[in-house]
């Protein structure tokens, strides 16, 4: 089971409110959130509008505004809410003992062909 | 090291009944004995192993012996009695050190082998100690079990060397560490709480609750470090006399009390070869890989989770009792309740809060009586609650939760709480409204009654802003404004008029009403706002949480910390977002001169980062396009070193002060435009604004920089200076109004100054200065800067007292390091195939 989830550092490298990158080689850059609740999501760090850099919009409740547009992007889901229609891949992520990990196969199977 | 001590039980008929071993005399292990005992008291022999010398005590409540409300008799939950009347084995002191699966013996630590038919694990958890320099010192404890409390109180005992107050520094704060604080205060030690995280028990609470809780704390002389992180244990001769966080703050310390979390005790059944991944590994029903062996509490793992709460551990014994006298039920999981465990603060968290996808947040703040509620539903069902201040209907929101009943019959009324929820007609709370006597006070703050708003109403306040004007209730507080809007509802019906816009949808104040209130109630954070104003949303939303961080630090300049994540990427980059997620970079050039050694900088930061275009903006300045976020802070350290600083081309602040060439060299030119551009642009750089701003300044009335559509423009005439204000370029252009005009360059500083005050101070955030001059009137205007004598002073010192704390070039702190984590990727992942 181990083998399938990779680490990705401690959970204090990210401050409630925000977010941070990580770019996958030959992949799709990923963006992890950390909101106000202290939980922890990741999502591919592109708006389904125009491929806006999410993990730099403002985090509040379990929702990123993106900062190009303003659409509003469900952490939980990756889907676009409100009148917006559109969905980014969210990324599996679990938290152990203060150490964050993401789904090995949803990082690099993400893959540009 | 502790003597064994041992409480042999009666003799009982040997052979007859299967041997049951448990390792933990703690509340897990004896739980479940008392369990299978209700069940079938004559299947088992039982011997149970403890660790300490003594007999089975309430865990949880080690709180309030701590506090000294309560001592440890009061605490223990089986007397040596029990252990006796049930034939149970007790060896005490004496801690199992190993497990012989094939043979199926436990050994203890004396030498002592018993063997067994069925094992019982339940060794708890262990406190996780921060591997901190000075770790091991003495005086450094954790709070876990009698050992500590005493070595806790005999620190408290003893005082600092100074004969003063002995002084506590606890590390954690969660439920634990808050509860060894309290304690800890009430035994007289002066006590420091240090929290890696901006929140208090960040795992239970929100950030609401969790800034309720350090001000209650902070009141009752605790010393709060939020964002605080340990770097070192400092000792003396073997013993600790400070703790250094990373930051190099020492704080002096007699005793520590580690309380950053705990971890499953599972040393023993992993040595022993049974399957261990975060907890030892059970099954429903709380069966270990070894049929033979069963574990229950804390050092399990369940279904993935591990628990560290009492409530899950009654639940798990009931399972594993059930299974140990052959009527298996199984264990699916436990909800879990929390609740903060020192007098008089009332705290409540349980189930999911964290909201998301069909999940509605009810939201209920009552800041006079400092209550914050907050219930998630989803799809028709409680899922989390918080409460904080109130927490009478813990319990019912709780039961709700567990069961998961339909609640859709009771939502409206769900956050008012249980009485109010099953009060069948009055679930609809303007069916409540409308039961309140005509003498009940709505008002608290202004002591205004139900008869009076409501014939307040009925004379022609046909909106909530007509009522509060004409009776005032609701217009302090706000905390009435549902009951308000409830009454004008039953009142009118359909003809209640829609007063001005709020700020966002989680308040129903609007911006004139925050800014005030912000001024009038002192609110110096936006938690404190959001909780002050009541409102909706439990950490408010993209549009609200800049505009608030704005007027915060408009209103408090100097005092109030700008809070990044409320800002919009471009101010919390200090750069513009381009399309493409890379950033342009615009450097400062005072008045827009510029000179080769800029130029040059300029020319090299373009070619050593590869920038793939620079352009000459409308600002009269050059905008270096297509920087990476990684990029950022080496671009300013260059444009620094060649002295140039932020441009503040991404903010809502000053932007640029665009000029004409004046009479220096213009046969047209008045006055030295360019000076007196400079000499502005000097005053005005680093201002946060409600909106972006641009200046201008022309040299003669053939306006070349193009004054009039700026927000404050001058026109440099023969006989001074005409002033400009509201003009802006854009969608809908809008030429300045002149404002007024005068002599000397000083007077124009000043009204320049004084203007930019007023509107920082009055306008709405993201309103430049075009709309709100419309909306307020030019003669609003002109009436604040010139009524009074001494307006345009006031308001210029106002505004350069602010500056003083605002002119800081971004650029260099964060080429510096500062905030280096923004910029900076956590990781880069590289697939086998791409390792070259």
């Amino acid at each position: 089971m181990i083998g399938n989830w990779l680490d990705i550092g401690p959970v204090d490298q990210i401050a409630p409110g925000n977010a941070r990158t990580l770019p996958v080689r030959g992949g799709a850059e990923i963006a992890v959130f950390h909101t106000l609740d202290g939980n922890f999501y990741a999502l591919v760090n592109a708006c389904p509008h125009k491929q806006g850099p999410l993990s730099q919009g403002i985090v509040h409740g379990t929702v990123v505004t993106c900062p190009l547009h303003n659409w509003n992007i469900s952490l939980k889901t990756g889907e676009a809410l409100g009148d917006d229609k559109g969905c980014v891949p969210t990324i599996p992520l679990k938290v152990d003992a203060g150490r964050i990990y993401l789904l090995r196969e949803a990082v690099v199977g993400r893959r540009a062909a | 090291m502790n003597a064994p001590m041992s409480f042999e039980g009666a003799a009982r008929p040997a052979g007859t009944r299967e041997r049951l071993v448990v390792i933990g005399n703690g509340m897990a292990g004896c739980r479940a004995v008392e369990e299978i005992l209700a069940r079938d008291p004559a299947r088992y022999a039982v011997t149970i192993f403890g660790a300490e010398p003594r007999v089975n005590y309430n865990r949880i409540m080690l709180s309030p012996v701590l506090a000294g409300e309560k001592t440890f008799d009061d605490i223990v939950i089986n007397t040596a009695a029990w252990y006796q009347d049930n034939g149970i084995a007790l060896v005490a002191g004496d801690p199992v050190v190993a497990i012989d699966r094939e043979k199926q013996v436990v050994i203890a630590q004396s030498g002592r082998s018993e063997p067994y038919d069925r094992l019982l694990i339940a060794t708890g958890s262990d406190p996780f100690i921060i591997p901190v320099p000075g770790h091991d010192l003495a005086g450094v404890v954790t709070f876990r079990d009698l050992d500590d409390v005493e070595r806790m109180l005999a620190a408290a005992e003893k005082g600092a060397p100074d004969g003063g107050k002995g002084r506590a520094v606890v590390i954690g704060g969660g439920l634990l560490g808050l509860e060894a604080a309290h304690g800890l205060s009430l035994r007289g030690m002066q006590v420091t709480v240090v929290h890696l995280m901006p929140t208090l028990m960040e795992r239970q609470l929100d950030e609401a609750a969790g800034w309720l809780l350090k001000a209650e704390l902070e009141r009752r002389g605790q010393t709060i470090l939020t964002g605080g992180d340990t770097g070192e244990i400092l000792g003396e001769g073997g013993h600790v006399t400070a703790v250094r966080l990373k930051d190099g703050r020492e704080l002096p310390a007699d005793i520590v009390v580690m309380a950053v979390g705990i971890r499953p005790a599972t040393g023993l059944a992993k040595a022993a070869g049974l399957d261990v991944e975060r907890g030892i590994l059970v099954d429903d029903h709380m069966v270990t890989s070894d049929p033979a062996v069963l574990a229950v509490g804390e050092c399990v793992q369940h279904r993935g989770a591990c628990y560290g709460l009492v409530a899950p551990l009654w639940d798990m014994c009931r399972a594993l009792a059930d299974h140990a006298t052959g009527a298996p039920s199984g264990y699916a999981g436990s909800v879990t309740s929390t609740k903060l465990k020192v007098s008089g603060i009332d705290l409540f968290s349980a189930g999911d809060f964290s909201g998301g996808d069909g999940a509605e947040d009810i939201v209920m703040r009552d800041a006079a009586r400092g209550v914050y509620k907050r219930v998630v539903v989803k799809e028709n069902r409680l899922v989390g609650a918080v409460l904080y201040g109130d927490t009478a209907d813990g319990s019912w929101y709780f039961d709700l939760l567990k069961k998961g009943e339909d609640i859709s019959d009771i939502r409206e009324a769900l956050i008012f709480g249980q009485a109010f929820a099953s009060g069948g007609a009055l679930a609809d709370p303007n069916a409540a409204v409308a039961a309140l006597s005509d003498d009940a006070e709505i008002c608290g703050c202004n002591g205004v009654s139900k008869g009076a708003i409501v014939q307040t109403i009925r004379e022609g306040a046909c909106s909530l802003d007509a009522v509060r004007s004409q009776c005032k209730a609701s217009a302090s507080c706000g905390s009435c404004t549902g009951l308000v809007e409830s009454l004008l509802a039953l009142t009118l019906g359909d003809d209640v008029q829609s007063g001005p816009k709020s700020v966002c949808k989680c308040t129903s104040f609007t911006h004139d009403d925050v800014r005030r209130l912000i001024v009038e109630k002192e609110l110096r954070a936006i938690p404190q706002i959001l909780q002050e104003l009541h409102w909706t949303t439990p950490d408010g939303c993209a549009s609200c949480r800049p505009a608030l961080n704005y007027y915060l630090l408009c209103a408090w300049p100097g005092e109030y910390e700008d809070d990044q994540k409320s800002r919009f990427v471009n101010e919390r980059m200090h750069a513009n977002i381009q399309k493409d997620g890379t950033y342009s970079v615009v450097p400062r050039m005072w008045g827009g001169i510029t000179s080769p050694k800029d130029l040059r900088a300029i020319a090299d930061v373009v070619e050593k980062y590869d920038a793939p275009m620079v352009k000459v903006t409308g600002g009269q300045r050059l905008d270096i396009f297509g920087i990476r976020k990684e990029d950022l802070p080496a671009v300013w350290a260059d444009l620094n070193a060649a002295g140039m600083v932020s441009g503040h081309a991404y903010g809502k602040s000053l932007r640029t002060v665009k000029t004409c060439v004046g009479s220096e060299w213009c046969r047209f030119g008045t006055q030295d435009s360019t000076g007196l551009g400079v000499k502005i642009e000097r005053m005005t750089w680093g201002s946060w604004m409600p909106h972006k701003f641009k200046i201008a300044v022309s040299g003669c009335p053939r306006n070349c920089a193009e004054a009039t559509i700026k927000d404050f423009g001058v026109v440099c005439v023969d006989s001074g200076y005409e002033l400009h204000v509201g003009g802006n370029g854009g969608i809908k252009v809008r030429a300045t109004d002149l404002l007024c005009k005068v002599a000397t360059e000083a007077e124009a500083m000043d009204v320049c100054a004084a203007f930019i005050q007023l509107y920082r101070e009055q306008a709405h955030y993201l309103e430049r200065t075009a709309p709100w001059i419309e909306r307020v009137g030019l003669d609003h205007v002109k009436a604040g800067l010139f009524d009074t004598p001494d307006a345009v002073t006031r308001l210029a010192a106002r505004f350069r007292h602010s500056q003083q704390f605002m002119q800081d070039d971004p650029w260099a702190k964060r080429a510096a390091g500062e905030d280096a984590e923004l910029h900076q990727h956590l990781a880069e992942v590289r697939p086998l195939e791409f390792v070259s």
